[in-house]
């Protein structure tokens, strides 16, 4: 039986790797085919064979127990692989102070004074949730204080710039100079166009009205500037 | 103005990504420091029949190291403790972490021993008390039995010549 599968196999992959030179579709899907069905169930029946298989080490002894112990592990850091609580890591670590945490909750502690427990030994750092002291103060109004400041900025900024656009009252004086400007821009751009675009005059209209508008604008501006 | 105000909150910025970036995040500073170190009574690996109890130390300035022989890196400050014992400027204890006694012996006989004893601590319960999470580590205790300082990891030439041999000198000059 052996060795015919083993001739099977060996025959199949040649065939494969022909077809695969020969291009022949059909024989490169049959001869893969035939691979991956010897694959699929002459490997597994052999590791059956040959492996024994153990019971699963039951994890949890009392049901309560280790409700509490995973409760009190999801927020607790594992110092190993640190971005792992103790409740999910398989390392060794996490192993001990599973152990330790169920042995505690057995001997009647409470959630506080395991955890005291653990931070005499550890330090903070074991805390996923940090408490509240003079050292992490920044970090735990650090945020509210970025918020109002950045809150403050924002309403600054946006009031200093409705501030920036102000209506200018213009004297006597300055509307004539205004006036006098715009006469020689308009007399300068219908003379130019004239020349050029005799036929173009309904355009040239349009286009001189714009440009009159866009003096008006930039003057205004200019003279915002100035006061 | 306008521009100086974000490259300053720019420049605050990279400066603390910066530092964050150098940190060191398997360096957890040890709650321990300055504290009494956890006493324990345990057997010595070479004199099964003799307990050692950490007591005994008090009024000296001596190194526990925490090691076991299926530790790769203690492999790599092993040599370096040797020498250190070889010099007898401090006395130090191994805390034979989570072993096997026969494997730690080969291991010691192998590597050389630089402990004046080795306790065993086989479930790892000292350890636990003393805050070990990854081996190797060695703490520097004081004459009154406080806690120094605490090495993670293997010690280097480097942390011995500018820490660990500097803190031993000058707290075994202190009464």
């Amino acid at each position: 039986m052996k060795k015919f599968l083993v001739s099977f196999l060996y025959n199949s992959v040649r065939v494969c790797a022909d077809g695969i030179t020969l291009k022949r579709f059909s024989d490169v899907f049959f001869s893969s085919t035939a691979v991956m069905l010897v694959i699929l169930f002459v490997m597994p029946s052999q590791s059956l064979a040959e492996t024994e298989y153990k019971e699963a080490v039951p994890v949890a002894e009392n049901p309560e127990i280790e409700k509490r112990m995973l409760a009190l592990t999801e927020d607790l850091r594992c110092l190993v692989c640190q971005n792992e609580s103790i409740a999910e890591s398989r390392a060794d670590f996490s192993n001990d102070m599973r152990r330790i945490i169920r042995e505690q909750i057995k001997a009647n502690k409470t959630d506080d004074e395991i955890i005291d427990f653990l931070v005499d030994r550890y330090g903070d750092f074991v805390l996923y949730n940090p408490p509240m002291k003079a050292t992490t103060v920044l970090l735990w109004f650090g945020p509210l204080v970025f918020f109002i400041l950045s809150t403050w900025f924002l309403v600054k900024f946006l009031k200093g710039r409705r501030q920036e656009i102000k209506e200018v009252t213009l004297s006597e004086a300055e509307l004539k100079k205004a006036a006098v400007l715009l006469d020689e821009s308009h007399a300068k751009v219908s003379g130019n166009q004239h020349k050029e675009n005799d036929n173009l005059n309904e355009r040239d209209n349009s286009s001189t009205r714009k440009q009159h508008q866009k003096t008006d604008v930039s003057v205004r501006e200019n003279k915002g500037n100035n006061v | 103005m306008r521009y100086l105000l974000p490259l300053f909150a720019f420049l605050v910025l990279a400066v603390f990504l910066f530092v964050g970036l150098s940190l060191n995040p398997r360096q957890v500073p040890s709650p321990l420091i300055d504290k009494p170190a956890p006493e324990f009574q345990l057997y010595s690996l070479h004199e099964p029949d003799r307990i050692f109890s950490s007591k005994e130390n008090i009024g000296k300035v001596w190194l526990l190291n925490v090691w076991a022989s299926w530790c790769v890196a203690c492999r790599d400050e092993h040599p370096l403790l040797v020498q250190l014992a070889n010099s007898g400027i401090v006395p130090i204890y191994g805390l034979n972490y989570k072993d096997e006694n026969t494997t730690a012996k080969q291991w010691l006989k192998h590597f050389g021993d630089p402990y004046i004893a080795s306790v065993v601590d086989p479930d790892g319960a000292v350890g636990i008390d003393y805050g070990v999470y990854g081996v190797p580590e060695t703490y520097v205790i004081d004459k009154q039995g406080i806690i120094r300082h605490k090495q993670i990891g293997p010690v280097t030439v480097d942390s011995l010549q500018n820490k660990i041999i500097p803190l031993i000198v000058e707290l075994q000059k202190q009464t």
